[in-house]
């Protein structure tokens, strides 16, 4: 739902109505980079959470590959859950393509900036995307992610104990709000409720990280449903 | 710590490569449709596995502790359309007040 028409406004108020847009969401962001980075510092150390909300920038993929971690589970297998958790990006970034013109660095300027709540926000309703209004959109939430992640590894060597203030429901309730979010309509409750009966019925099974990975099947499964 | 360097760096390029493919049309041919339904619905089976395993997971064993009471509150603040932060900050003040109790 872009507010601003873009063959009305210049880029440049469309960036300025995006990131209006965007500082809810920015602020939402860094109180939950902060316990990204309360969490992290413990299994990661001190500047890796920060480096990591740098380059990385998704909370999903930072929070699940934390997660397998955290359990005990491999590199390796913390790497495939961030990464099937954003293989999202290349359906959106599919989506985006046709509305991104100019030259391939150019595109790939605005292609970089995509995070969930932006590309949903840039969203022409027609298929058609704002991008200079995604663009401001995703500013207040990268500025929020990274400051949030700072104040989180400075101020957890002050918690005594984190698992006292139940910061490790932080993790579970984090990843439910996402899930309202995206697993909306048939199939996708179908392979959330798959998911989750996987990973159940493996954790007691398998090492930690693979009842997340192999809840991967449920989607390959939910997908020979009809839409 | 290696390992974690490795993971931050796999995790940036990996996802700055699925961000990019589309815009810059990598791969010679497109998805098929069957692929891009798959796509789309992976995130939703993976959150749906993090959240039973992060409440009920205890390393290789399932147990119900303070976190379900937590993510019990999560989900009735969700329903009534709570802020983000509000919902998160909420399941972690009831399970702190559950493990007071």
């Amino acid at each position: 739902m872009t507010l601003v028409p873009n063959q009305v406004a210049s880029p440049r108020e469309r960036r300025r109505a995006g990131i209006r847009r965007g500082v809810p969401f920015g602020i939402a962001v860094f109180a939950i980079a902060v316990s990204f980075g309360i969490l992290a510092r413990p299994v990661m150390g001190s500047v890796a959470p920060i480096v990591m909300s740098v380059v990385v920038f998704s909370g999903s993929a930072q929070f699940g590959a934390l997660a397998v971690l955290n359990a005990g589970g491999s590199t390796a297998a913390a790497i495939a859950a961030g990464v099937l958790l954003n293989a999202r990006y290349l359906a959106m970034g599919l989506a985006l393509a046709p509305s991104l013109r100019g030259r391939a660095l150019s595109r790939s300027a605005f292609a970089m900036t995509t995070v969930d709540a932006s590309w949903a926000s840039a969203s022409n309703g027609d298929g058609t995307f704002d991008a200079w209004y995604m663009v401001g959109v995703s500013i207040p939430q990268y500025v929020g992610w990274v400051l949030g992640t700072i104040v989180g590894v400075l101020i957890g060597p002050a918690l005594a104990n984190p698992n006292a203030l139940g910061l490790d429901a932080l993790f579970p309730a984090f990843f439910l709000v996402l899930l309202f979010e995206e697993a909306r309509g048939q199939r996708r409750l179908a392979a959330a409720g798959g998911g989750a009966g996987i990973a159940l019925a493996l954790t007691p099974v398998v090492p930690a990280g693979l009842p997340i990975l192999a809840a991967a099947v449920a989607a390959v499964v939910a997908s020979r449903m009809r839409p | 710590m290696t390992g974690t360097w490795v993971m931050i760096a796999m995790l940036a390029l990996a996802t700055a490569g699925m961000k990019l493919a589309g815009p810059l049309s990598l791969g010679a041919r497109p998805l098929s449709a069957r692929a891009l339904t798959v796509v789309e619905l992976l995130a939703s089976a993976l959150l749906a596995a993090l959240v039973v395993v992060e409440t009920f997971g205890e390393g290789r064993s399932l147990t119900l502790d303070a976190r379900a009471l937590g993510v019990a509150f999560a989900t009735v603040a969700l329903t009534r359309r709570a802020p983000m932060a509000v919902i998160v900050v909420g399941a972690a003040a009831v399970t702190a007040l559950a493990r007071l109790l």
